[in-house]
Order: C-alpha cells, then structure tokens, then sequence
C-alpha cells in the first residue's frame, strides 16, 4: 500500500507532513509554510471534490489541487 | 549619508499589505485587493521622511512590489522583485527595503525576510496585521523579534495607518546609518557551494555570497545578465557539479530550521490558533459543495439586479436632464454651423454616453467589494475544477470576472498565473466577457425589444436578459478555451496552491474612490475618444463629395411639392446624410453587413466603434440627431425607436436587428486598448492578431445566424 497523503484525509481529519514526492512542488509546498513535522487539518473540499482547503500548522488556511495534495506524504 | 533621495522598496508576501502601506505614506491610490497576487508590477510614489531635531523633511521614493514568498520567483510577476534587488545599477534599487510581514502568519513570513537579509540590504521588518493576529489569539514581542533577528522591527496597521510615524522614523535611521556591520547569514553555504560561491563573486567583483548564490540559481532572470555571462555562469555550475533544485530546498528546510526558534521565542499563543472566527464560519458555507455554488449564483444574479433595477432611475433622470440642455444649447446659440457641431455632433455624442455612469458606477464599486472581502479567493478554489475542464486555472476567475468591468486591468492581473500556457489562454479569452463599455449598447438595445416587466415578482426581465448576454460572454470564453487547448500545446502542468486570506470588511471609503475613479476614467477616457468621434463624424456627414449633397437635395425638395416643410426638412437631412461622405462609407460596407440585418447607418456606427465601444451608442445618437430633423430633441432611446427602415416602412430595429447586434457585441473584439495590452502581454502580435481574427468571425457567423433565424 502506498504511503497516506494529504489528499487521503477526511474532512476535520488531521495529519503529520512527513515528506513530499514531487521535487519541484515540494520547493513550492515548502515556501508557502509546509514543513516536514507541521500538523495540517482538512478544513473544506470545493465542489465536485477539488481543490481541497487545508490548515496549515494553524497559522493559515492553503488552497490545493488533489494532485498537489497527493505529493504531502503524512507520517 | 547618502545623497539625493532615499530609496525604498517594499518587499512582502502577497496579500500582507503592502500596497495598502504604499497608499498609506504617499496618499496614492494603488489598487489593493484581500487575495494574493493583486500587484503584478511596480509603481512608484514619494513621501516625506521627517527631519531630525528640526532639520528640513528628506523626499523619498518608494516602490511598491508584487507579492512574493520567496525570492525565487514562480510567476511572471514576481520577476520584477529579484530584477532590482539583484541588481545595483538599477534604478529602483533600493537603499533601505520595508520588508511587510503578516504577523498572522509570522513564520512563513520571515522566510523571505531573512532572504532579503541575506542578500546585503538594509532591512526594516514591519508588522502589519496585527489585529488579525490578535483575532488568532497571537502576541508577537516585536523587541524580543528585532534582538534575535538583528533587524529594527516595527508595528503597524497599514489599514489605519497605526505605526506610520515609527515606520518612517526608523527607514531614515537605516538610510542615514553610516557604518556597515558585518553581515550575519541565516543560511551558511556547505560543501560545493563554498568554492562555487567564490569563483562566482571574484569573476562578478560580489561581496555578498548569497548574491552570488542567486547569479547562480537565477541568472536566466535576470536582465542585466548579457548571454556570455550566462554561459560562463552555466559553466561554473558544471564545473562545480551544483544540483540547483536540491539547493532551493535544502536552503529553504535550513531557513525554517532558523526561524522556528526565534518566532517561538517571540510568538506567544494565548489557547489555540485558529483563523479569526468568522473566517471560519463563512468559509463553512460559501466553500460548501453545494451551497458555495449557490452564494456565489446568488451573488451573480444580485449584481446584474442591481445594474438594472438600481441604476434605471438615477440614468433615467440623466437621460432627460441631457435631452433638455441639448436643447436649451441650442435654443441660446446662434443658428448654423457652430450650434449644429455642438449640439448635434459633440453633445449628442457625450450625451449618449454620460447616462452610463450609474450603472457602471454600480458595476465597479460591486466588482471592488468582491476583491476587498476575500470572496474573490473562495470563488477561485470554487471554480478551479471547472475552469481546468477548459483548459485554465482557478486563478483566472480574477481577470475574468473583473473583466465585466474592463479588460485591459484584467488581462494584466493574468501575471499572476503562474503557468504561461494557463495564462496565454485567460489572456485569449478575457476580452470575450462582457466589459462595461458593452453595456450601454446592450442596455438601449435591451430596453428596444424586451419589455420591463416583472416575474417572480421581483426580477426584472430586462435584468434577465442581461444576464444571458453576459452569461452567453462567459461560455463563449469558456469555449474557446476549451477549443484553443486542443491546438496550443501545454508544455508543463500548471499548479494552484492558493492562500486563503482572512475575511475583511470592505473598506467603504476605498469602495466609494474606486467608483469614482471608474466614473471619471469612462467619463474622460471614454469622453475623449468619443468628442474626437463625433467631430469627425459630423464633419463626415455634414459634407460630401463635390456637389452630390446639394443635388441631392434639390431633387428631394422638387420632388416633394405638396409636402409640410417638416416633413421635407425631414427628406432632406435624411439624403444629405446619405450624400455625405460617412454615408458613403457606410453604404461601402453595407453589403458586407446586411446580411446581419444592419443598414448602412448603423454600419457607419460600427466602423467608428472600432476605436472603443463606448463610442457606438453616442454614434447612433449622433447619425439619428443630423439625419432627422426634430422639433423637441428626444432621448437616444426615442431616436432608435422612431428609426424606419426604408425599404419595409416599418420600425429599423426590430428584434431580429437588435439581437444580432446584441450578439454582435457580445463576441467582437472592439476595442484598440485591449489589442495594445494583449500585443504587450503576450510580447509579440501573433497572439492578439489570431484573437482578433477568431473573434471577428465568431462575431459575424453568430449574429448572422441570429438574424437569419429571427426574421
Ligand atoms: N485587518 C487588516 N487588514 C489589512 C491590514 N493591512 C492591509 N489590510 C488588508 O489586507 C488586504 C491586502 O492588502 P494589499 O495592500 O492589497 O496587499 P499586498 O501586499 O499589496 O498584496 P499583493 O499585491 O497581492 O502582493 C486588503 O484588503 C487590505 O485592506 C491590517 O493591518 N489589518
Ligand atoms: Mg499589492
């Protein structure tokens, strides 16, 4: 079974970031204040199921496409 | 100390104030906006710096910059930063730079703090949304801050203009700081970008290693680089064996590994972090899967209400305000010539116009209140899925909703896009929604053929089909879009990772500016393409070649004997318009356009609204004032009505014409302004040639099949 992502949560559910697996969004996800060890919360899912609002270490709320949310590995 | 003027620019992540900040100390009115990506370039203003102990006040110039999070930049936007903070020679670079942080979100905030930092230049960190920290139940200690980073630290509250004094007070410090301290990295090079950075900086005469670091990553950007300094740059990089993309993370995990400790030291959380309280509920409902699509419908609907409904009366009471001075002018003028320029060639063409402001004022102040609020970000997370269906991105609602008010504004915030196939497509189809200089031609054409009454009781039906016009703008976009992504190659995948900025009360007072504002572009703008129109449309169409005009009107007036004079008056400015020298032009292309079902009078307004939209209504109003001869003058609205076709004897515009024409608008691109931006945009006239092209075709085969179908 391959390694639980961001886009794997539930609504309110929250995870770990372990690692990511996309070199050149990573550099992205990590500017915008995704850390490896930060705590981030399903906060919303758009229509259709896409993006999806994540809450990120509680500072601030990013908006992702399920594809970009699928390269944040949870622990 | 330096002499001559102090320079400053503002650096920050986007949406943390900046521009608010940059209006705040010159009093300029930049266009500010609660979403990322609002700046898409610089601009400069002054403001004074205070004197100390009773000196003379110092001028200083301040850019205000785009958003960024990092300077690496991601789009084209965020280019501008690093071209002038890497580059010395340039003339904006600054000597003291305001780095803006969100203390809401301190942390990632002081990323490209330390970025800057690092690059050598004299920092001040201001804090700015601290309410909004506060509403998180944050306290940010700004001394415990400005200790561990070595950086003088300022609050303020750039909405209210809280702290600007201190701001100021400490800029001018930093300018007139004489003795350069050693520099402290945040990030110390390892391994081999110790000697990389060393070769760099002795073949460029850097002092700064981390300048030199951004010579390396960066030098595609930059414009001051000439091609043999790039190869020679590549070069090292070989020689070096430099992963670049593992450098920008590792740097960036080691930034953070920084920033932590200091922002925990400084940061205190009183309970739980959370976004503001109201944030949180709305987002609840105006993010819903089901009753997010139905807000922002409503929203929609509410706005185009407001257009008719609202606006009616204040364009009503213009509209005969403007038909009664017109004649008061021309009652008090002498007769002849200069009266018959004034009154039935310049004022009737402004007339025409002038009763527009309200519903365009109407249409500004609502588009300024989605911006300012944050739903603007809530409706891109909304619409991203669709929009990708066609080829485009979540973030190209910005231009195409504000695209209603003017697309030249639109197609420019498009560099906030950051993929350039993403954008290259919002860019082709943004001039297809409705802007407000389509407006008044809908709205009179509108109000010909479609009744003013009421269903449901509350909507008004002209309000409806409004709607559809707009509506049909927005699947035309959608469309090509859809269809220009099956020619235009993509070459990388496009991404959307956006921030969701807190909700904020609009700020009336900017709301009312920027209606205002609106309001006296179109006015003077619009005005003056539509005064140089007129004129030379009256000049057209008062004179003809040689003598046709005379002749012509002889043989009307021996061939009318019995007539009133009235009426041969009526015959006589009728021929003598067709006689003229607009007349031919029109008949030129009336071969061309009759099929749509347009005789040559309106053909002569269509040709002149080639220069701007705006300009057909008040065309019309100028054509129908020469070439009838009225005893009172009517609205435009009255002109159009008692307009006869000639050939059926019965009214020129009836609903297949009006139609067409409302269909004709809604897809052709007329508009000189938006093919200058899109020439500029895209670099180069392929693309707004092509979109020219597409346009005008679609234009004509729709309003073609309209007008077929209808009669
Ligand atoms: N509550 C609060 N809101 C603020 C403060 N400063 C600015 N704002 C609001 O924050 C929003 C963003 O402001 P801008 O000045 O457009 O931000 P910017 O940094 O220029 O953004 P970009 O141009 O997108 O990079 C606006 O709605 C402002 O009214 C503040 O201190 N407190
Ligand atoms: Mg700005």
């Amino acid at each position: 079974m391959s390694a639980r992502t961001v886009s794997h949560l539930r609504k309110g559910e929250k995870g770990v970031i372990k690692s990511f697996t996309d070199r050149g969004m990573s550099l992205k996800l990590l500017e915008m204040g995704c850390l490896p060890g930060c705590e981030v919360r399903l906060d919303a899912i758009a229509p259709f199921g896409d993006p999806i609002c994540i809450n990120v270490g509680g500072s601030y709320c990013l908006s992702l496409r399920l594809n970009e949310a699928a390269v944040i590995e949870l622990e | 100390m330096k002499l001559g003027n102090i320079k400053v620019a503002l650096v920050g992540n986007p949406n943390a104030g900046k521009s608010t900040l940059f209006n705040a100390l010159t009093g300029l009115r930049q266009k500010t906006g609660n979403f990322p990506g609002v700046t898409v370039e610089k601009k400069s203003g002054t403001f004074k710096l205070p004197g100390q102990n009773g000196q003379q006040e110092t001028a200083a110039i301040i850019v205000d910059l785009p958003g960024t999070y990092s300077i690496y930049p991601k789009s084209r936007d965020e280019t501008v930063v690093m071209d002038i903070l890497a580059n010395p020679a340039h003339p904006d670079f600054p000597d003291v730079v305001v780095v803006v942080a969100d203390a809401s979100n301190l942390q990632r905030n002081l990323l490209l703090f330390t970025e800057i930092s690092d690059l050598g230049l004299p920092c001040v960190l201001a804090l700015n949304m601290l309410d909004v920290a506060t509403s998180m139940n944050l306290t940010v200690n700004a001394v415990q801050l400005a200790m561990k980073l070595n950086v003088p630290v300022v609050r303020i509250n750039a909405r209210t203009g809280e702290g600007l004094s201190g701001l100021k007070e400490a800029v001018r410090q930093m300018a007139e700081r004489v003795d350069k301290p050693a520099l402290a990295y945040f990030y110390e090079p390892k391994g081999n970008e110790i000697q990389l950075i060393a070769d760099v900086k002795r073949m460029y005469a850097l002092d700064n290693d981390y300048v030199a670091l951004q010579y390396v990553c960066q030098h595609d950007n930059f414009s001051f680089l000439e091609t043999p300094a790039r190869v020679a740059l590549d070069k090292l990089i070989e020689k070096h064996d430099f992963d670049e993309n593992g450098f920008l993370a590792a740097e960036t995990v080691a930034r953070y590994e920084k920033i932590k400790p200091i922002v925990s030291k400084s940061v205190k959380s009183a309970g739980i972090t959370e976004q503001p309280y109201w944030t949180r509920k709305l987002d609840s409902v105006l993010l819903h899967p089901f009753w997010g699509y139905v807000t922002f419908a409503a929203v929609l609907i509410l706005i185009f209400q407001a257009i008719f409904s609202w606006a009616t009366y204040p364009s009503d009471l213009l509209d005969a305000g403007i038909a009664a001075t017109i004649e008061w002018t021309k009652g008090i003028l002498p007769e002849g010539f200069l009266n018959d320029l004034i009154t039935d060639g310049i004022m009737a063409g402004l007339g025409g116009i002038l009763v527009f402001i309200p519903p365009i004022a109407i249409l500004f102040a609502l588009v300024s209140i989605l911006e300012e609020s944050g739903y603007m970000a809530r409706v891109m997370v909304i619409m991203d899925k669709l929009m990708r269906k066609f080829g485009l991105n979540g973030r190209s609602v910005v231009p195409l909703i504000s695209g209603v008010a003017c697309a030249v504004p639109a197609i420019m915030t498009t560099r906030s896009i950051s993929s350039r196939y993403e954008r290259l497509l919002t860019i082709l189809v943004t001039p297809l929604m409705s802007c407000s200089a389509r407006l008044p031609i809908y709205t009179i054409l509108i109000a010909l053929v479609v009744p003013p009454t009421k269903v449901l009781g509350v909507l008004n039906v002209q309000g409806l089909v409004l709607f559809g016009l707009y509506s049909l703008g927005l699947i035309g976009a959608l469309a090509t879009a859809w269809i220009l992504s099956l020619f235009i190659p993509r070459k990388e995948p496009g991404y959307f990772m956006l921030e969701m900025p807190s909700y904020k009360l609009p700020r009336w007072g900017h709301v009312a500016f920027t209606m205002y504002d609106s309001v006296k572009s179109f006015v003077f703008e619009a005005g003056k393409v539509i005064m140089a129109i007129s004129i030379i449309l009256w000049v057209l169409s008062s004179y003809g070649p040689g003598d046709e005009m005379e002749k012509a009107e002889a043989a009307v007036t021996s061939s009318m004997p019995q007539a009133s004079e009235e009426q041969v008056n009526a015959a006589i400015s009728s021929v003598r318009l067709e006689h003229s020298y607009a007349g031919h032009f029109g008949h030129f292309i009336e071969p061309v356009i009759k099929p749509l079902g347009y005789d040559w009078k309106i053909g002569i307004a269509l040709l002149a609204s080639f220069a701007a939209r705006e300009v057909f209504v008040g065309t019309m109003a100028t054509i129908y004032s020469i070439s009838g001869d009225f005893e009172d003058v009517p609205t435009v609205k009255e002109r159009l009505i008692k307009e006869k076709n000639p050939e059926t004897g019965g009214a020129m515009f009836t609903p297949a014409v009006c139609y067409s024409l409302l269909i004709f608008y809604v897809f052709a691109m007329m508009c000189m302004s938006t093919i200058a931006v899109v020439q500029r945009e895209t670099h180069g006239w392929k693309w707004p040639l092509i979109q020219l092209a597409y346009l005008m075709v679609l234009a004509y085969v729709s309003a073609f099949v309209v007008y077929q179908v209808m009669s």
